[in-house]
């Protein structure tokens, strides 16, 4: 828990710095995340080292890991009703441990429903299964406007959404955290699991994309 | 909060429950926990002025301090 918020508040800082420029100043949430980190430390609720390790934990986590959850749940039915039934068991399944004590729910893409994550607090994130959040996505334009013109939103993104589509926004909470199961795209009939994960993206699982065939592949 | 006022409906209850993180801030009522709950919100209820499909929506987790029952 605490080894994430120190990564959150490390990734903010590179942020603003590049922004402020040449500072070499502290920023205030530096200093907080510092003080807060030695008292912690000070007062034994946990080592450096298990701060170090955890850190190491999060950096370790890539889109490749939800990559095989959506390649398994395209392939294998029973484990996709286990998926949609309890996300987090379902990962767990596959060895994908969740270390910061949230929910995972998987949000199925169909025909009629197109899902699309945001965080418009923070920069919650299903990290145990996709790794860290790109940029854009904790910053304050693609969080206010995802909830407020999700369609609009997407066609930035080059993804348009038929009006007959539902569009259903999940905002993410420090409790709940969400993974789209985007849809398996038609000519990968009888495709072995490893191409199949190769076409997942992050941006697909994270609904701003649909997953595509690679321009040029045998349809 | 761009959901205060507005009404939902409760899709899901999030299991376990979870404490009051409010209240646990303050050290007030110290382990209470209560439920999340998981709402939709249709798009035009949350702003009047939605341009898209009317079937849009949004979901949500929320703790149960912050609901209020209503009938429609």
């Amino acid at each position: 828990m605490a080894g994430r918020d120190l990564a959150v508040s490390k990734s903010v800082h590179d942020h603003s710095h590049d922004s402020a420029g040449d500072s070499n100043e502290p920023g205030y949430f530096e200093l907080m995340e510092a003080a807060l980190r030695e008292l912690l430390v000070e007062k034994r609720y946990f080592g450096a080292d298990e701060i170090r390790r955890q850190i190491e934990v999060l950096d370790s986590r890539t889109p490749a890991l939800g990559a095989q959850v959506v390649a398994r749940a395209w392939t294998d039915p029973a484990f996709k009703t286990r998926l949609l039934a309890d996300g987090r068991a379902a990962c767990e399944e596959l060895g994908i441990s969740f270390y910061d004590d949230t929910r995972l729910i998987v949000l199925e893409n169909t025909e009629t429903v197109h899902n699309l994550i945001v965080c418009t607090l923070c920069s919650c994130y299903p990290r145990p299964v996709l790794g860290l959040p790109p940029d854009w996505y904790k910053l304050k334009p693609y969080r206010a406007r995802a909830v407020v013109e999700p369609r609009a939103v997407l066609a930035e993104f080059g993804t348009i959404i038929p009006d007959d589509v539902e569009i259903r926004v999940s905002d993410s909470t420090a409790m709940v955290r969400y993974l789209v199961l985007p849809r398996r795209p038609e000519g990968t009939e009888g495709w072995p699991h490893e191409q199949l994960a190769a076409l997942v993206t992050r941006d697909a699982m994270i609904g701003v994309i649909p997953v595509n065939l690679p321009a040029g592949a045998a349809r | 909060m761009y959901l205060r006022g507005k009404a939902g409906t409760v899709e899901a209850v999030i299991e376990p429950i979870a404490v009051d993180n409010e209240r646990e801030g303050y050290g007030r009522n110290a382990g209470t926990r209560r439920h999340y709950y998981r709402l939709a919100f249709a798009m035009t209820e949350l702003w009047p002025e939605y341009a898209g499909s009317p079937a849009d929506g949004l979901r949500i987790e929320v703790y149960e301090t912050w609901l209020e029952g209503i009938s429609r």
